[in-house]
């Protein structure tokens, strides 16, 4: 047995009354990978936080190499030789590469930096781990996997033996993940170890050694991945059998949203070119694709905060109402927003406040559309709360203390109130826990019983595959046709995806 | 406009562009080592009051030049430390701190004029700096005359812009500042403290603005008066935008707004009977908020600026 | 140091916020007065005295929180939307401005039509003067708070040549000041002796219905919106930039008014000299009102309070009257504090 690099010994967080990890115990090897597997919420993030001294352990303390690490010092950790890919890049996109990589690596008031040596360096690193990027180039213009690779970079240049990657994938394609994998591989092979984090079950038996499962920040199990499969490691995380909405067949109605040659946004990835797709009644269509690649600026078009755009949008028929999100939400669109922080609703006010917000003007909550009519928005709040289970202390509570779930509840309870014939649902369960995520997958799954069309944007293969009748490709701004996820594989979306195109697929 | 041209090539024109320039580039650096490292600083015309004011009051209990400017680089520094503290330490407000400081530290500045001086009517004088002639250079004809006949402290003000540069583009320190102006989860990933950073950043930014002010009163005129500082401060807050965070353009910029200065007061005395003086005095401000306009399109704000940051907390 | 957010914040808590920020700028205008060799208790005794200690103090300390109400509610207002206007001390120059043009001969009306006339006017000219800064943010995103404070320059020296030159009173013995106001268009004062006048309704109940406007109306539930989240208020369907502009627009007008009603209440005529800076006060202002406009009535009072009572101190104990402007600018600070204490708990260690 290879010896023991780092060690949590009995580890508690609390948050007021909230235990975020409860005497957590939890050893790594040395040239072993440990997948950290847990939902959203179970106390992965929170624990590694500890490690880099963002936050203090209640109780407990951590072992590197045998030594005590001193707590809530980001750079006792950095020291000990442990470096963190974060999920969100700490990266400043207006400085260069080496810039980025230089930081921190020398003494602050030393009165030059050594560049000459830090390219040295770097280019053996790149070379050694296949990790090529342009030293010079601005952070900003990389793409996701590039600048990925210059985070890892970051932790190699600082000789790091215990590496910790944080959803690393959530932005990758399937082939950069593999060769992700690849790198991963080639670190342990030279005696690193490496903690990776994920909730993607196939990612963790792909990669890793050993996995340790969190659940409500506490230890649910530890297991040798050899051992492991997809179902008891679900099992395992969630606490019981999971059990996802599944797609019953179901014959598609009438066209419901028509979009023709559509062309909006700046001229780069994020631009769309040409788009056409059709949804109708009953059906689903997934948008598969890696972030900012057109998915942000086709969701603006559809959900009125874009106007300008050339080639056409129908809907039921009718043109949409274009760059007027009351409009469009008055003819029959429902509309999930990405971020639910930043656009969905607006923390410092209460419950029903936000529940007008969409039709604000309407007579069913103003009176002329001057004066808020107080007594049918609370009215219409309390009806809207129930029937969507938003768990709160009701209609006048403050937004912003509703967990995630509850929010995304919230923003449903919105936007499927109306029974929209079209819905637009943009990453509808990031972050949200397993039983938030079945709960909002099951109320699109109604709607399309219904016969809502629903358009599903999202980063996330295995949702997209579960719940799609077809599924579409957006990368640098083109859509491919959108086929029966039937008539797809993952391997084919993938590439797709990186924007390579696949036999049989008009280009 | 014949007369304008004429003006333009007198040694005594641009010796005093370049004296009115020397507070404008020292409030400008202050504010734009400020805002690299992620912190608007509004309290800079209350920091440049309290600066003229420390440095002065210094010299006129009996104590030296350069110990009024170092007196009020500290004052100024600690009025930086507040600001930080609250913005940057409480994540408050960048806006309303900047103008709770600026109205703090302009009334306290009067108040401890007026309490050390109760019966001043007309207002004290100090010996200000001496122009010092750097030999060789100052006896080339115009040029000479113009630049190398100033005050020390204006040499301080020109040499403090490579200087600045030099720190904020070739040292590890000033990576970390203009990294905690773009991205601060960065910089404490990397267990740099952002929170210390930003800190030292704002009180040695403060520092420069208090030195902009100190130099009106010690250098430019010698004695305070109520008002002196008359929005020099939010001018300079214009000038980064017009430099773009970048301390070469950003002595341009003062230059020419110092030239704008010098050129109305010279231009009040020929053209003065037909066009009021206060079209000329109000020029400058006019001139900044163009300025502003013409460099709103291009600019590339820090990314950070105006952002708090709070350990453990994801941006 | 660690910061938490409360989980509910009681209406108690949330109300002393601006009780504990007085109190602190008390002490540290405490610690100036102890330096002075005045007895502490003395000279706030003086100060409130001089505030409130007569028929004559109190009329005089009313007085005195009219143009701060409106500069208060100004602020209040703007900062909603999270639109800093710092420029109320040019826009309250500029209500005077219009109040002088329109106020002074060019159009005579009976006194019923002539005050809201002139009234108007002045919002408006207020509000036109803000147009500049808040077309910039809104299409060019140029920082409202540098464009506002260096427009106050601008229009000082405008009123500074109009006074000195064409605007000039010939009857005013040389003095720089414009022409007075007609008996028209002049605000009545309410009580037999002291300078209290109309101006003092109007700006509460101005202040009464902005209040019911943010609270109530549509209009006021998008400012709110658009103040704390730009970004969901879009999504959902307002038009951020058109509220920011309408919002804009009624702080321009409010500070407006307060140089009318400074113009064509207190002094009768315009000087430079108008306005000791009621527009930076207004800031302190609205911020110890929290924002909430009813509250700015009791916050305009106080402050008022300060700067007369501070006069009266003054002419009292060897105390310069710049302790009042020390006085708002900590509370300032003072009340930014006690509201993050108030909403979030924290803890050193």
């Amino acid at each position: 047995m290879t010896s023991t690099v780092l060690e949590f010994r009995g580890v508690t967080k609390r948050f007021g009354t909230l235990v975020a990890n409860n005497s957590i115990s939890l050893s790594l090897a040395e040239g072993e990978v440990l997948a950290l597997l847990g939902e959203n919420g179970a106390g992965k993030t929170t624990l590694m936080n500890i490690l880099f001294g963002h936050y203090q352990a209640d109780e407990g303390e951590i072992l590197v190499g045998g030594n005590r690490l001193p707590p809530g010092s980001t750079q006792a950790a950095l020291d000990a030789g442990i470096g963190m890919v974060h999920q969100h890049f700490t990266l400043a996109g207006n400085l260069s590469v080496l810039e980025n990589i230089l930081l921190g690596t020398e003494s602050l008031f030393s009165i030059r930096q050594q560049t000459g040596a830090a390219r040295k360096k770097l280019a053996r690193l790149a070379e050694d781990y296949g990790l090529a990027v342009d030293t010079d180039a601005l952070v900003g213009s990389l793409s996701v996997g590039e600048r990925q690779r210059v985070e890892i970079l970051k932790a190699l240049y600082r000789d790091v033996r215990i590496l910790i990657l944080d959803e690393p994938t959530a932005v990758l394609t399937p082939q950069e993940a593999d060769n992700l994998f690849a790198t991963l591989k080639s670190m342990t092979r030279q005696g690193l170890s490496v903690i990776f984090i994920s909730h993607k079950l196939h990612e963790i038996l792909a990669v890793s050694d050993r996995v340790a499962v969190l659940r409500r920040g506490e230890i649910a199990g530890e297991i040798e991945t050899a051992k492991a499969d997809r179902h008891k490691l679900a099992e395992m995380m969630v606490g019981r059998t999971v059990t996802r909405p599944k797609l019953t067949a179901m014959e598609p109605g009438d066209a419901v949203l028509e979009i023709k040659d559509l062309s909006a946004g700046k001229t780069g990835a994020e631009g769309l070119k040409k788009v056409n797709l059709t949804i109708h009644a009953h059906e689903i269509v997934g948008i598969a694709g890696v972030a900012g690649n057109g998915q942000r600026t086709l969701a603006d078009v559809l959900s009125g905060l874009q106007g300008s755009f050339s080639g056409s949008v129908a809907l039921n028929g009718g043109a949409l109402p274009a760059g007027d999100p009351r409009a469009i939400v008055a003819s029959g669109v429902g509309r999930i927003p990405e971020d639910r922080h930043a656009r969905g609703v607006v923390g410092e006010m209460q419950l029903w406040e936000n529940l007008i917000a969409e039709d604000i003007r309407s007579q069913d909550v103003s009176r002329g559309g001057l004066i808020i009519d107080r007594g049918r928005a609370t009215d219409r709040a309390n009806r809207q709360i129930e029937a969507f289970d938003v768990r709160c202390e009701g209609p006048d509570a403050e937004t912003k203390l509703l967990s995630g779930g509850n929010m995304q509840k919230l923003i449903l309870a919105r936007a499927l109130s109306r029974e929209p014939s079209f819905i637009l649902a943009n990453q509808p369960v990031r972050g949200l826990d397993e039983g938030a995520i079945a709960y909002v997958q099951e109320q699109l799954l109604e709607a399309r019983k219904r016969g809502a069309a629903i358009l599903l944007i999202s980063e996330d293969l295995d949702e997209l595959m579960a719940l799609s009748d077809r599924i579409a490709v957006i990368s640098h701004g083109r859509l491919s046709e959108a086929l029966p996820t039937s008539a797809r594989t993952t391997a084919e979306i993938g590439l797709m995806m990186a924007g390579q195109p696949v036999a049989g697929e008009a280009a | 406009m014949g007369d304008i041209f004429e003006i333009l090539l007198t040694a005594g024109f641009w010796a005093a562009t370049i004296r009115i320039a020397s507070p404008l580039i020292f409030g400008t650096l202050g504010e734009l080592i400020c805002e690299r490292a992620g912190v608007l600083n509004l309290g800079i015309e209350g920091i440049m009051t309290v600066g003229a004011m420390a440095g002065w009051m210094w010299v006129y209990q009996g104590g030296g030049l350069w110990g009024g400017v170092v007196f009020a680089a500290m004052v100024g520094a600690m009025f930086g430390l507040l600001h930080a503290g609250f913005t940057v330490h409480m994540g408050l407000s960048q806006h309303v701190t900047g103008i709770g400081i600026t109205l703090f530290a302009s009334s306290l500045s009067y108040f401890i004029y007026r309490m050390l001086l109760p019966s001043a009517t007309t207002p004290p004088k100090i010996e200000p700096f001496d122009e010092v002639a750097i030999p060789g250079l100052s006896d080339i004809p115009v040029i000479g005359e113009a630049l190398f006949n100033q005050s020390p402290l204006t040499y301080l003000a020109f040499v403090s812009v490579p200087a600045v540069w030099y720190v904020l583009y070739r040292t590890p320190l000033g990576l970390a500042v203009r990294m905690a102006g773009e991205n601060p989860v960065a910089v404490e990933a990397q267990g740099i403290n952002v929170l210390s950073i930003r800190t030292a950043a704002v009180m040695v930014g403060s520092g420069f603005m208090a030195i902009g002010g100190a130099f009106i009163t010690m250098s430019w005129f010698d004695a305070f008066y109520f008002g002196m500082i008359n929005g020099r401060g939010w001018i300079c807050v214009a000038l980064v935008i017009f430099a773009s965070w970048r301390p070469g353009p950003a002595l341009a910029g003062a230059i020419i707004f110092a030239g704008l200065e010098a050129l109305q007061v010279r231009a009040q005395q020929s053209v003065g009977a037909f066009i009021p003086y206060q079209f000329f005095l109000a020029l400058p401000y006019v001139m900044s908020i163009i300025a502003m306009i013409i460099m709103a399109r291009r600019t590339k704000y820090p990314q950070a600026l105006l952002v708090p940051f709070r350990r453990g907390e994801r941006v | 140091m660690i910061i938490e957010p409360r989980q509910s914040v009681s209406l108690l808590r949330a109300g002393l916020a601006p009780v504990w920020a007085i109190l602190a700028a008390m002490l540290i205008c405490a610690v100036l007065i102890i330096w002075t060799g005045t007895n502490v208790l003395t000279a706030y005794g003086l100060l409130l005295k001089g505030a409130f200690g007569s028929a004559f103090a109190i009329n005089e300390t009313l007085t005195r929180s009219i143009p701060l109400i409106f500069t208060g509610l100004a602020a209040a207002v703007a900062f909603r939307a999270k639109f800093y206007n710092i420029g109320g001390e040019g826009q309250l120059y500029a209500g005077a401005l219009a109040a002088t043009y329109f106020g002074t001969g060019l159009i005579t009306l009976p006194s019923f039509l002539m005050i809201p006339f002139l009234m108007i006017m002045g919002a408006i000219a207020g509000g036109l003067l803000l147009l500049v800064p808040v077309l910039l943010k809104t299409r060019m995103k140029v920082d409202e708070v540098v464009t506002t404070l260096l427009l106050n320059f601008v229009v000082l020296l405008l009123v500074g040549y109009l006074i000195e030159g064409p605007w000039k009173d010939p009857m005013s013995l040389g003095w720089p000041q414009a022409a007075s106001i007609i008996d028209e268009g002049v605000l009545p004062t309410l009580l037999a002796k002291g300078r209290l006048h109309l101006g003092f309704i109007i700006a509460v109940a101005i202040a009464v219905l902005i209040w019911a406007m943010m609270r109530f109306s549509v209009l006021g539930y998008e400012i709110r919106a658009v103040g704390y989240n730009a970004g969901a208020a879009e999504f959902s369907g307002i038009k951020v930039g058109r509220t920011v502009v309408i919002t804009a627009m009624i702080s321009g007008g409010l500070a407006g008014l307060a140089g009318v009603s400074e113009t064509a209440g207190l002094k009768g005529y315009l000087t430079l000299d108008l306005s000791p800076g009621f527009g930076y006060t207004g800031i302190a202002v609205a911020m110890l009102a929290q924002l909430n406009a009813l509250a700015v009535i009791p916050a305009a009072i106080f402050l008022s309070a300060v700067y007369v009572g501070a006069d009266a101190m003054s002419r009292a104990v060897n105390i310069p009257t710049y302790i009042a402007d020390v006085l708002v600018g900590a509370s300032v600070l003072a009340v930014l504090c006690s509201v993050l204490f108030s909403q979030y708990r924290v803890r050193f260690r």
